[in-house]
């Protein structure tokens, strides 16, 4: 039960977003520039950073969220699940796990990113505008977390919540829905 | 030295902002809105919450500058901010306060470290549902805030006086994106 009053039809992170609202719309401009924006790292990438922040971060309704986008974009489940075990051995390009390696010492807290973990990103062609969105996305993924879990929002246990929440931020992106999420309430009473 | 190349000479999350102002700008929104926007809690209690979860965090430029916001906000009362960030819990800050600052506390570590209990306790004191989602996600922001000002090593200036005069201008003028130094 969440400790606060949140609409039952959305669970995690949305129910928050929809509570207040004015805060809701710089974090998802935030999060839709961040992770849609223009980058020269993919999307499938920037949620792969999402995700192991969160999964770090022990945020079960993240974790499950992110890793289904990331599968989504990137078509396969196995790079999200084994750099999950794994960063190192992960099948990821060395520059990508430079730049997850830096994201996972963000998470610990800022001043544990040493000039050693930069210079290696840079040294595998990581731009400085490319560091700057893999520790921003880091800390603003610290916010989600945080701000989920903090609350004790719903996570729903059917995977197939989560792919359905994947293809819409694929397909939507991070900003508000034009028409809201009321049409989500026929389907929660559905699946359940 | 700042891990990538911020303009020179401009502290903290300032330099960051004014490098890639595509994200800065929605940072310096969420800033204003969430510690100058309309909230149960007082702007001086927003900062106080601010200046502890990043004295918690260790960081130094957002402790030095919104623990001056608050101290300015505070007014007579600006003790209280110096009580709180040396040991909360005997500080002469209300007993709803010390319950929220004590769930901001938790929210620092991670979000599940906040219990049933805690939240009780700051209902029992007569914090609201409100005022417990502020403290949070502003507890939550700090979280934020603190990795992306020290994970890129943005310049923290050490001179006392360079924070009251931004302590000064964050109280009156509040959050706005900065386009020159």
């Amino acid at each position: 039960m969440p400790y606060i009053s949140l609409e039952a039809h959305l669970p995690g992170i949305t129910g928050l977003l929809e509570y207040r609202k004015d805060t809701a719309a710089p974090i998802r401009s935030l999060t839709q520039v961040l992770l849609r924006g223009p980058s020269t790292l993919s999307e499938g990438e920037r949620e792969l950073i999402a995700t192991i922040v969160s999964y770090g971060n022990e945020c079960k309704f993240c974790t499950a969220a992110h890793t289904a986008a990331a599968d989504t974009l990137l078509g396969e489940s196995n790079t999200s699940q084994r750099m999950k075990e794994n960063i190192v051995s992960a099948p990821v390009s060395e520059k990508m796990k430079a730049l997850l390696e830096i994201a996972a010492l963000v998470r610990q807290n800022g001043k544990n990113v040493t000039d050693e973990a930069i210079q290696k990103a840079k040294k595998e062609g990581a731009t400085d505008i490319e560091i700057h969105d893999t520790v921003l996305i880091a800390a603003l993924f610290c916010l989600y977390n945080r701000y989920v879990d903090g609350l004790a929002t719903v996570t729903p246990p059917q995977p197939e919540f989560y792919q359905a929440l994947a293809d819409r931020l694929v397909k939507h992106g991070y900003n508000r829905l034009p028409q809201g999420y009321d049409h989500l309430k026929k389907t929660a009473t559905e699946v359940k | 030295m700042p891990h990538i190349q911020v303009p020179e000479g401009v502290p903290g999350i300032r330099s960051l902002v004014m490098f890639r102002p595509e994200t800065g700008q929605y940072l310096y929104e969420l800033a204003q809105v969430l510690l100058r926007g309309e909230s149960p809690l007082s702007e001086a209690e927003r900062e106080l919450i601010a200046a502890y979860v990043s004295s918690r965090n260790n960081c130094m430029f957002c402790m030095s500058s919104h623990a001056a916001a608050a101290r300015c906000l505070y007014g007579d009362q600006k003790n209280i901010v110096d009580e709180v960030l040396a040991d909360m819990q005997r500080s002469s800050v209300t007993e709803k306060m010390k319950s929220l600052l004590h769930i901001a506390g938790k929210v620092q570590i991670l979000g599940k470290e906040v219990t049933e209990e805690d939240v009780a306790a700051a209902r029992e004191q007569g914090a609201s549902e409100r005022e417990i989602h502020d403290t949070v996600l502003i507890a939550a922001t700090f979280s934020m805030f603190n990795r992306y000002v020290d994970g890129l090593a943005s310049w923290t200036p050490t001179d006392p006086a360079a924070y009251e005069e931004m302590g000064v201008r964050m109280s009156t003028k509040g959050y706005a994106l900065p386009t020159k130094i």
